[in-house]
């Protein structure tokens, strides 16, 4: 076992042996659903339904039932698409590159975050697949053997290669995820102690045993899955980043867009991941294992994607002046000064501004200024790609085309929807399956457990170093020790 | 065919490795440990062989490259060659998106199904629990006992069992391998 410095924040609070992770991590599935559980389904299951209803509406009328027009052909639709797929990437990031550089602290965030991702990837999809119009020809996008010909879909295409991206995407964070579940799933079916409950996991955990082969394989599997997905998360968003970048419009042909959208991506997946654990550690009790350090961790990827983000606004608006361009030009004093300027300047504030607030120790470790920040951050990349497609489109080459876009009810109606689905899902999840990997949990608690980490510190230290004392928190007392988790 | 099973039950996953080293010595054959979680090192221990699921991967990430590649070939220099914005016919760098993506879905997707198959993983598989305490905190090295082992050779399993500091050591018969 390799041992860890004291001066790392504990990951894992509190007294804790194996049996008692067990016990507070498979808590939430094994308790009756509390009021607040069913209060918030319920709410989250109107908003789905009625974002069904308008999928419904738009594919029985058309999509002439949404605000688009002959000048600006995407809207609210392939906002959302890019928005959504974007928050995914949090959850691929954390189970993946952080994974091969051994951050120990995604131990916690992981599950939740992966399954965020698969419910991200489904709402994103959805607004490719009802933007067709004739969604029942979606089949028409696969190569296959077709009597038509045969005629291939053009693979030369990025919006094809969308296809084959978000397919590939959602399928690998899939098995990811649930092949990481099995054995969480035997644990719960291991103690289950009502009948159903035994069964249900029984199927649901694959007869998994825990035999010592079995978790070579599934460590050698975990790891190279974790490879794959790295280049896989990054090739992701480039890809969405070419639906725009191949066009000839202006503000969407630059070769900044794909390290852009990666970084944006990331940006707004950690913020909602954040929204997502704050509640959840709050509601689930999971306080100890989803601590400050944790949150702190997340905030500093924030800081540095929110930057990334930042300088690539500046640069964009740099190379505008620079290229000389007058269409270029154009299209970024629009962006600020046009009928669009809000969602341009909500986007400048959201993302680049208040990121940067998290340079402050303080601000990092604030259970209630992140949960704001994360809010801030998610509205303001929906800025940011509204900006990118709606202003970009509205006035380009001709002003004879120039016009305007509003989103109609059906619009914000599906929009609402995918966050119903999306919550829903999510609930369900956090009742149904341990949001925090207990199998890793375990495997790191002798390493990060705050009694565990005080225990070998009194081994090593205590009888030289009286300033030294490990402190109920495990740590040892100095002003700057609150940052040492990352 | 009933499966009869030997096993002592540790509290620690360093102990555990300990006795593994400690049994193994005394040349007795280890059929499994059982762990709640991975841990590591002791597949050194055990003597396991390194597992060659990620060679698997490899091949299955090449074939699907190789075929990605050929397909888009195939379909657009001789199956239904197109222009396309006045580019060749044989378009190289355009297909290297699908490639990639196809690549790491046939790795990806082929690999899961390995691991599942070689571990007799799939929905609904039953196996008799040898102790349910196993996916939770406690750890086991088990022996199994067939028809090949004597009376004698079994004790010998359950003292070494609990020389190596095993906290309790158990047999168990069941129907159905665990």
């Amino acid at each position: 076992m390799k041992a860890e410095s004291i001066i790392r924040d504990p990951l894992v609070l509190g007294n804790k042996d194996y049996h008692q992770v067990s016990v507070d991590l498979t808590k939430p599935i094994e308790d009756k659903p509390t009021r607040e559980w069913l209060i918030a389904i319920s709410i989250t299951s109107v908003l789905m339904t009625f974002g069904l209803f308008c999928i419904f509406w738009e594919v029985w009328f058309g999509v002439g039932t949404w605000g688009l027009n002959r000048t600006v052909g995407w809207g609210w639709d392939i906002t959302n698409f890019v928005w959504w797929i974007g928050i995914g990437h949090a959850g691929t990031l954390i189970s993946a590159i952080l994974l091969l550089f051994r951050q120990k602290w995604r131990t916690a965030v992981n599950r939740s975050a992966e399954a965020m991702t698969i419910f991200a990837v489904i709402c994103a999809g959805l607004f490719p697949v009802f933007h067709m119009g004739r969604v029942w020809l979606i089949f028409f996008n696969l190569p296959y053997p077709n009597s038509r010909g045969p005629l291939w879909p053009n693979f030369n295409s990025p919006l094809l290669w969308d296809v084959f991206a978000i397919s590939t995407y959602f399928t690998v964070s899939l098995l990811f995820w649930y092949t990481g579940l099995i054995p969480d799933l035997a644990l719960v079916r291991d103690r289950a102690t009502n009948k159903l409950r035994k069964v249900a996991y029984t199927i649901l955990s694959f007869g998994w045993t825990g035999s010592a082969k079995h978790w070579q394989r599934h460590e050698s599997l975990s790891l190279v899955l974790a490879g794959i997905s790295t280049p896989l998360v990054l090739s992701v968003h480039t890809i969405v980043s070419f639906d725009f970048a191949t066009s000839v419009i202006p503000g969407w042909h630059t070769t900044i867009f794909p390290p852009y959208f990666v970084a944006g991506a990331i940006f707004s997946g950690f913020a909602m991941v954040l929204t997502l654990l704050i509640i959840t550690r709050r509601v689930l009790h999971l306080e100890d294992y989803i601590t400050i350090g944790h949150m702190e961790s997340m905030n500093k990827i924030i800081v540095l994607t929110g930057s990334i983000v930042g300088s690539a606004y500046l640069t964009e608006l740099f190379t505008a002046w620079y290229s000389q361009n007058l269409y270029e030009q154009y299209a970024f004093m629009n962006r600020a000064m046009g009928p669009y300027w809000w969602s341009y300047w909500g986007m400048m504030t959201c993302n680049v501004i208040s990121p940067q607030l998290f340079w402050f120790p303080k601000l990092r470790r604030s259970v209630w200024f992140t949960f704001f920040m994360s809010i801030v951050i998610n509205c303001g990349m929906w800025f940011e790609r509204f900006v990118i497609i709606v202003t970009s489109l509205h006035r380009d080459y001709l002003p004879s085309s120039w016009s305007y876009y509003s989103p109609t009810w059906v619009e914000i109606g599906m929009f609402l929807g995918t966050m119903g689905l999306f919550l829903t899902a999510f609930l369900v999840f956090a009742k149904t399956m341990p949001v925090i990997a207990i199998a890793e949990i375990k495997a790191i608690l002798k390493s990060s457990g705050e009694a565990q980490k005080i225990a070998s510190s009194h081994m090593t230290f205590e009888p030289h170093h009286p300033q030294a004392q490990p402190s109920v928190r495990g740590v040892v007392h100095h002003p700057d020790n609150h940052s040492n988790n990352g | 065919m009933a499966n009869k099973f030997i096993y002592g039950i540790y509290d620690d996953e360093q102990k555990l490795i300990d006795a593994v080293e400690q049994v193994r010595s005394q040349g007795l054959k280890i059929h499994d440990c059982i762990t709640p979680f991975p841990v590591h090192g002791l597949d050194e221990a055990m003597g396991l062989k390194e597992s060659r699921l990620h060679i698997t991967g490899f091949l299955y990430g090449m074939s699907g490259f190789a075929f990605a590649f050929s397909f888009m070939t195939w379909v657009f220099t001789s199956n239904w060659p197109l222009i396309i914005g006045g580019k060749p016919y044989f378009s190289f760098p355009a297909f290297i998106p699908v490639m990639f993506e196809f690549t790491v879905l046939t790795a990806s997707v082929l690999m899961t199904f390995t691991f599942l198959a070689r571990c007799g993983l799939y929905p609904g598989r039953f196996r008799d629990t040898l102790d349910v305490r196993l996916t939770d905190d406690r750890f086991a090295m088990v022996f199994r006992s067939d028809a090949s082992t004597t009376p004698e050779s079994a004790n010998q399993i359950v003292q070494a069992l609990r020389n190596s500091g095993a906290l309790e050591v158990n047999e168990k018969e069941m129907s159905r391998h665990y």
